[in-house]
Parts: structure tokens; sequence; C-alpha cells
């Protein structure tokens, strides 16, 4: 069972985030970049499988030489080595654009299932499946609380409203998991020493055959005008409870004919 | 004018149109004539095409077979294309559910477009409104290839009614061998509420860490229930198992912007604001005064939630 995890380098969702007014893209030099915190159960779920079922697993991302971080973390945790897609040319790229790099790197990969997190902090799109689904005629098998694999078929749990469905299709196929689906590890001493000596390939665009016009900002299929922060909230009415806080709330309540 | 293909979203189990679809309608009116399509099973579209006309859809496309609804996401991205291909439209938008972005970046790639996710507003000059990091930022944004596609993000924009013809007009289906392959098997509902779904809601009442207790969540949903709201949880909550995960507001939750949001015994971790940051008006109660969910708040309470929220459930079903 070969398994390839898509991991993607994020600015920490937890502090400020910023656009760089110079090409109105996500500011990442800058950045405190962490890995996609939903990727951490992408991998978990791949080290999973593979605990169980044998075989490798291989993380790919594409991104700056900044994003080593995210592929040292990953292999860290258990996988057996990185492939980095890293070109100047991919900067600025859209979704569908970086699906097209990410297609045909999997292209020189061997696999029987691509696992990614549903959704990255960042651009929260959660399109990616689908984009990788259309273009390499997988099927796709998105937003999994729970993956079983066995003989040959995958199974999910797809998070729903208040539910799931149960989706199933035979292998290869690409799987995308949300935060409910298990609990990732930590890294363990021996697992960041081991980390360092498993092997890590950069790719170019020229070495995926990939030609610079598909993709960067001046290619992309969307494009961003213009940006700017939320317009600052003024100053809102706080009281204290004493007694009279729920009179108080319900007064706002009608004074905005809510009730 | 223009035409403009509007995805029809709709309840399961003959529940008719959901009102995600109405708001697509309604945002769609801003670039052209909008057209409704409803791809689902045999015998559907019936129930719903008279609130798609009411709502300004022109012509509804039905492309009914049994194999849209089997498979998951892609029948529906191969219908879209072949319309798209048929009809040249001047966009395409889908209400912004995880199945419609899916929808809607298969049908990129299919007829080679840009496409985006969770606009809030559609100009007339096919300008979108997105916002970025978790409310903080807002953007302005434009498809520069090919047909464009939205996905629009629900409770942005008010439905309004504008009649129009909806004319029916059948699409014959043929899904590929490529589209079949991911079964959907089984469809479960695990918790059945009565009250409004979280993300379409227009007022929402949510739970922290502070509520306490899984059975204190009570106190919520009686104040929920009050205001016809929906209840929500933060991930503190979530994750002290005193609520489920589907109804978690936040960075790895729902995101929501109701009229109102009533946000109790929640701290506003950044987590938390990114799911409800953009609720048009936001009351807090919370017994600590320097909580930051205070400065996203219109109206603050500092008190204990365990006696204000009771009481104000009392006095608003006094007043009903």
């Amino acid at each position: 069972m070969n398994i390839v995890v898509l991991v993607k380098q994020v600015p920490d969702s937890g502090s400020e985030r910023k656009m760089d007014p110079a090409d109105n893209t996500v500011a990442r030099a800058a950045a405190d970049n962490v890995v996609n915190e939903i990727d951490e159960y992408a991998i978990e779920e791949a080290l999973v499988v593979k605990e169980a079922q044998g075989g490798e697993v291989t993380v790919l991302t594409v991104g700056p030489d900044s994003a080593t971080d995210a592929i040292r973390k990953a292999l860290s945790m258990g996988a057996d080595k990185a492939v980095h897609v890293s070109d100047e040319a991919i900067k600025g790229s859209d979704a569908v654009q970086i699906s097209a790099v990410l297609a045909a790197a999997l292209g020189q990969l061997e696999y029987d299932l691509i696992i990614c997190g549903a959704e990255a902090t960042d651009s929260q799109m959660s399109v990616m499946p689908a984009l990788l689904a259309e273009r390499l005629g997988l099927p796709q098998l998105s937003g999994a609380r729970k993956l079983t694999v066995d003989g040959g078929v995958a199974k999910i749990e797809r998070q729903t409203d208040g539910g799931y469905w149960a989706v199933e299709a035979p292998l290869p196929a690409i799987v995308s998991t949300w935060d409910t689906i298990n609990e990732p590890r930590y890294p363990s001493f021996k697992g960041i020493m081991a980390a360092k000596k498993k092997p890590v390939e950069t790719k170019t665009l020229a070495d995926l055959g990939v030609d610079a016009s598909v993709v960067g900002l001046a290619n992309a299929t969307t494009q961003v005008l213009d940006f700017a922060g939320r317009p600052p909230k003024g100053e809102g009415v706080k009281v204290t409870d004493e007694g009279d806080g729920a009179q108080k709330f319900v007064d706002f309540l009608a004074g905005q004919k809510i009730v | 004018m223009a035409e403009v293909l509007v995805l029809a979203e709709l309840n399961p189990a003959g529940g008719g149109v959901r009102k995600t679809t109405l708001e697509a309608l309604t945002a769609a009116r801003a670039l052209g004539e909008p057209s409704a399509v409803v791809i689902a099973a045999p015998g559907t579209a019936a129930g719903v095409k008279d609130a798609l006309a009411e709502y300004g859809a022109a012509t509804v496309y039905v492309a009914e077979a049994p194999e849209v609804d089997e498979f998951l996401v892609a029948p529906k991205a191969e219908v879209l294309a072949q319309l798209v291909g048929e009809k040249s439209p001047a966009a395409v938008v889908i209400p912004s559910s995880p199945e419609g972005k899916e929808v809607a970046a298969r049908l990129a790639v299919k007829v080679g477009s840009g496409f985006l996710t969770d606009v809030t507003e559609i100009a007339a000059d096919g300008t979108a409104t997105q916002v970025a990091f978790a409310g903080q930022v807002i953007v302005h944004s434009k498809v520069t290839a090919g047909t464009p596609i939205y996905t629009l993000r629900g409770n942005s924009v008010t439905p309004e009614p504008a009649p129009a013809a909806g004319a029916e007009q059948a699409v014959t289906v043929s899904v590929s061998d490529a589209a079949k392959g991911a079964k959907v098997t089984d469809r479960v509902i695990e918790q059945k509420s009565s009250r409004p779904e979280l993300t379409e809601a227009s007022i929402v009442v949510s739970g922290g860490r502070g509520v306490a207790s899984a059975e204190n969540f009570s106190i919520i949903e009686g104040l929920a229930d009050s205001l016809g709201a929906a209840v929500g949880a933060s991930r503190a909550a979530v994750d002290s198992g005193f609520y489920p995960h589907s109804f978690q507001v936040g960075q790895t939750g729902k995101t929501v912007s109701p009229q109102l949001y009533v946000a109790v015994g929640i701290s506003g971790a950044i987590q938390h604001r990114a799911g409800m940051q953009t609720s048009k008006t936001i009351v807090a109660i919370n017994k600590d005064p320097e909580a930051p969910i205070f400065e996203l708040a219109d109206f603050g309470v500092i008190g204990d939630l365990n006696t204000v929220v009771p009481t104000a459930t009392e006095l608003i079903t006094a007043r009903k």
C-alpha cells in the first residue's frame, strides 16, 4: 500500500496573517509558517494505513524552500520520503494552477492512495481533492471522518451536517480528511533524528515537464484586484451583570428588533 | 440578456429548495438572467420548479437520472460542463456548500475556467467580494480565464423574489464511467434536529468551554429555541465532549454569518473568531471581562452564564 500525502505549509492561523500589497498575494515570506493543521491528520491517517498494510508513505508538497520545515515535520511523524516541488515561477499560482503542478508530480509517483487534509487554513477552499480527482481521473473520497481500506476498496464516512455519507471507491483513489478522523501523533525524539536522514527529492517545473506558462501570478485563472483590512468594529456596549444583565441583553435585542 | 447558470441545491428527501439556492439566484441577477439547473434523482424537479421560478429562473434545466445521485460530485460537474458547452452562459453561480465548491472545482478544470469560492457579493462587472484570513481581510477578485464560476457563501445575500417563467427544459444525462468512481452507498442522519441549519440560520447561539458540561448545553439550546436559532459550539466545547463536532463554529468547523450571533462562555480565540467574525450583530456573555470575544461584541454581558442565559430565555419567551 503506497500512499502519497499532500502537505501544505501555511501562515500560522493563530498569528496575524497579511497580504502583500506589491502583488496582492498571501505574504508568506515574513509569516510564521507551519504545517497546515488538518494535514497532520492526513499524515496520521496515512501512517495508520501503512502500519496495518505495509508499504511506503511519500510526502508531496509544492512551496518555497522554507516548506522543507513542513516536510521535516511529516518525516519526523513517520513518513518515509518526500518530494518537494519548488520553482520560483510557481509563486502566485491559484488552486487550478497548483492542481496542475501536483497532478504532474503525482504522475511521477506510484501510489494506491493519495491522502490530503480537507482544507487549508489560508485559502479555506476545500477543493484540491476535487481538482486532482478531475485531472487524474481518480475517484474522489473527500471530507472523511473515517477511512477503511480493504481488498482494493477504500470506504469513507464523508462528514455532513448532522451525520455522514458512506462513500466507497476502488483504488487508486484520493481521500481528504477532517480533524475528526484521528488524533495525530507527536514526533518522537527518535523520529526527529531519523527524519534528518530520510530522502527529500527537490523537483522543478522542468523536472515535472510542466511549462512555466501554466503557473504563476501572470497566468492565473483568477486575480485579486485589491484588498483591505476589515473596517474595525465600533466600540460595543458592555454591561456588568448585577441581576439586570439578562434584562439589558433582551432590551438590546428588542432595540435591534430581533425580539 | 446574458444567461447565468445557477446550480440548485436541494434539501434531502424531497425537502424542497435550500435557501442558499434562492440566494444564488438573487446574486446571479447582477450578471444576467438566471437559469436554474436541477441535477437530481428522477422526480425531483417537479417539486422545486415553482420556487426556482419565483426567485428569477427564466429556465429550469432538468437533468434527472439515478446516477447523478448515486455518485459523489463528479456527475454534477459533468452535467454542468455539458450545459456550459451548449449554452455559453455569462457565468455559473453555485451555493457554497462542501459539495458546491467541489462541483465548481471540477467544472473549472473541465471547461478551462477559473473559479472563486465563498464569495459574499457579485458585482455587475463580475468582480466578487471574498473575506479572507478569518474575516480580517476583505478581498475583491475576478475570474480571468474562461466562463467565470462562483460559489456563493450562505447568508451573504438576502433572497428576493423576482417571478420569472421557469420554463422547464429537459437535459439528456449520460454519466461517464470516469464520473462513477466514488459511489454513495448510504446517507446517515445522526442528529435529527428541528432547529435551523447552522450555516443558514439567521440567529446562532453558541456555547464554549464556559458552559462546563454536556448537560449544561441545555441552557444554550433553551436560549436558541426561544430565538428560533441554530446551536453552535466552540472547538474547546467540542474537544471537551460537550457538543458534537458537526456543530463546531470556527477555523476547523463551520463558518457562519448570521444576523445575530450570541457567544456564551466563549473566550474568543482566533480559532473561533474565524468562523463567526462576519456576523452582523454579535453578543457575548462571559464572566471574564478581559475575554477577547468582547472586542468583537456589539453588546456584552459580563456575568455568570448560568444565571444570565436562563433568565434571558424566560424574558424572551414571555415577550411572545
